[in-house]
């Protein structure tokens, strides 16, 4: 099948607010945050210019963008918001309220630091605060896959199996705020793609009266949970399933990890973002100084795909992990605990942990550089006698 | 009183209540510490208690008061609290005086 493409020079929230004026959510309700501010000034232009015919609401912080979208997605439309970092933060309470309630709410977070000290710049640290909040987390390398995971956002969380809320993340500035060239699809195209949405209950229906969020105690709580963990597990299928539907939809094809020079790599870099793509670079280059290097990129995070990275890793010599974000007095960070996780019982491979680029810190190519060249040795000597570093910390 | 509890599979999904007027199996008459008693000589039939009552404790029959639905009522007194006759209709006594 021939796929023409229609290139434009995007910013990555330009891109995302683009995907998000295809999918046409029936109601937004937002908070501006850097780096998230020009996504939703870009939409909210859409809605201004009668470019979309989306329900905007403008309220006055995080906790009740979230709050209106949780009543919007109980009334049985299609509910979108977006943000980032500490507006993340603020929504907490209502991010849990949004997955337990089973609300496939889409939320692009644009990646950023959480204070203090204040900053506006990118690190995973939002995300990652909210990963066992029960929401499914897409990652995006570059402006094009937040824009494709975007759309495929929709559709995995409208799958009646799932029916889970999802945050499509992209790096703050990075890919948020740099223009690259984004193949943007036909309008009519993503419509047929995300389809019709089927809300499962209606809370304007009077026909038909029901009560959602209402008190769960000693005696049903825990089913719920269970039931939600059972929403997560089915995850993975709808994920796969959307990605290879998206790949004959609009040539694009996603799996839930991507494998770069993987098959034949004796060690292994794994990671998550824009440094990905960095990262491709360095390992060519590995790879003409005879180092066997190649890389595992989640693009989903939740549900963790650990059967897919057992699978990759089994017989590699070496791993090393790129957390985006500490966590304080753990093992290590939280990718690095994930990882080693998995191959726990399975795989008996030295796996090293680099925590980078926190606060927005550059990571430079001589640093992965770096990264590369060490894990190359572990995979030689067998022997990881420092699991904790921070890469490029003074 | 007890009813025999489901497993995950068979549940709403996030606790949805799907039909209306479930409350009438929610019974919480086992939680009262005082227990209502109407005294059907001062009774006004002015139906304040069936008006103010959070729960539905007040057995109506036609436009009639007729006593108390002892499984929905918890106790609270609003009832008493709220009775305008002259000579109170309605006079608490503490659950323990009913106890064998």
């Amino acid at each position: 099948m021939s796929i023409m493409a229609n290139y434009h020079a995007l910013t990555g929230n330009e891109a995302v607010a683009y995907a998000m004026k295809q999918i046409a959510p029936d109601v937004v309700a937002a908070y501006p945050i850097t780096p998230q501010t020009s996504l939703m000034q870009k939409f909210s232009d859409f809605v201004a210019d009668g470019d979309v015919d989306t329900e905007m609401i403008l309220v006055e912080s995080e906790h009740s963008a979230m709050s209106a979208c949780v009543g919007a997605a109980a009334s049985g439309v299609r509910t979108m918001t977006a943000t980032a970092a500490n507006g993340l933060a603020l929504m907490w309470e209502i991010v849990y309220i949004a997955a337990s309630s089973r609300l496939p709410i889409v939320m692009p977070v644009v990646n950023r630091a959480l204070s203090a000290p204040i900053n506006i710049h990118c690190d995973h640290s939002d995300a990652m605060g909210a990963r066992d909040s029960g929401w499914i987390q897409l990652w995006s390398e570059n402006a094009q896959e937040a824009y494709d995971n975007t759309i495929q956002a929709v559709k995995i969380a409208e799958d009646p199996d799932v029916r889970l809320p999802v945050m499509v993340n992209l790096d703050g500035f990075v890919i948020s705020h740099g223009m690259e060239n984004v193949d943007i699809y036909d309008d009519k195209k993503v419509k047929s793609f995300i389809g019709e949405y089927k809300p499962l209950v209606n809370l304007l229906d009077l026909k038909h009266p029901v009560t959602i969020g209402p008190l769960d105690l000693q005696d049903y709580y825990f089913e719920h949970k269970r039931q939600q963990a059972e929403g997560m597990m089915h995850a993975q299928k709808a994920i796969d399933k959307v990605g290879k539907e998206f790949g004959a939809s609009f040539g694009r094809e996603y799996d839930i990890v991507e494998g770069y020079k993987l098959e034949d790599a004796d060690f292994v870099i794994i990671g998550l973002g824009s440094t990905m793509g960095t990262l491709r670079m360095v390992i060519d280059e590995a790879r003409k100084s005879g180092m066997k290097a190649g890389f595992l990129k989640l693009r989903v995070f939740r549900p963790f795909p650990k059967e897919i990275v057992r699978k990759h890793l089994k017989g590699k010599k070496a791993v090393a992990v790129l957390d985006r974000s500490d966590s304080f007095n753990a093992v290590s960070g939280p990718l690095y605990s994930e990882i080693t996780s998995a191959l726990y019982g399975v795989a008996d491979i030295p796996v090293v942990n680099y925590i980078y680029g926190l606060g927005g810190r550059d990571t430079s190519v001589s640093m992965l550089h770096r990264v590369v060249k060490d894990t190359y040795d572990i995979s030689k000597s067998g022997k990881c006698d420092n699991i904790l570093n921070y890469l490029g910390v003074r | 009183m007890t009813m025999k509890k489901k497993g995950w599979k068979d549940i709403t999904e996030g606790n949805i209540i799907d039909k209306p007027a479930t409350a009438l199996e929610y019974k919480t008459g086992t939680w009262k510490a005082f227990r209502p008693i109407w005294i059907k000589e001062n009774c006004i039939q002015c139906k304040f208690c069936w008006l103010y009552c959070p729960d539905m404790a007040i057995k109506m029959k036609g436009d009639k008061m007729t006593g108390f639905d002892y499984e929905y009522c918890k106790g609270c007194g609003i009832c008493a609290k709220i009775c305008p006759a002259k000579k109170k209709a309605i006079e608490m006594k503490k659950e323990t005086e009913f106890e064998k």
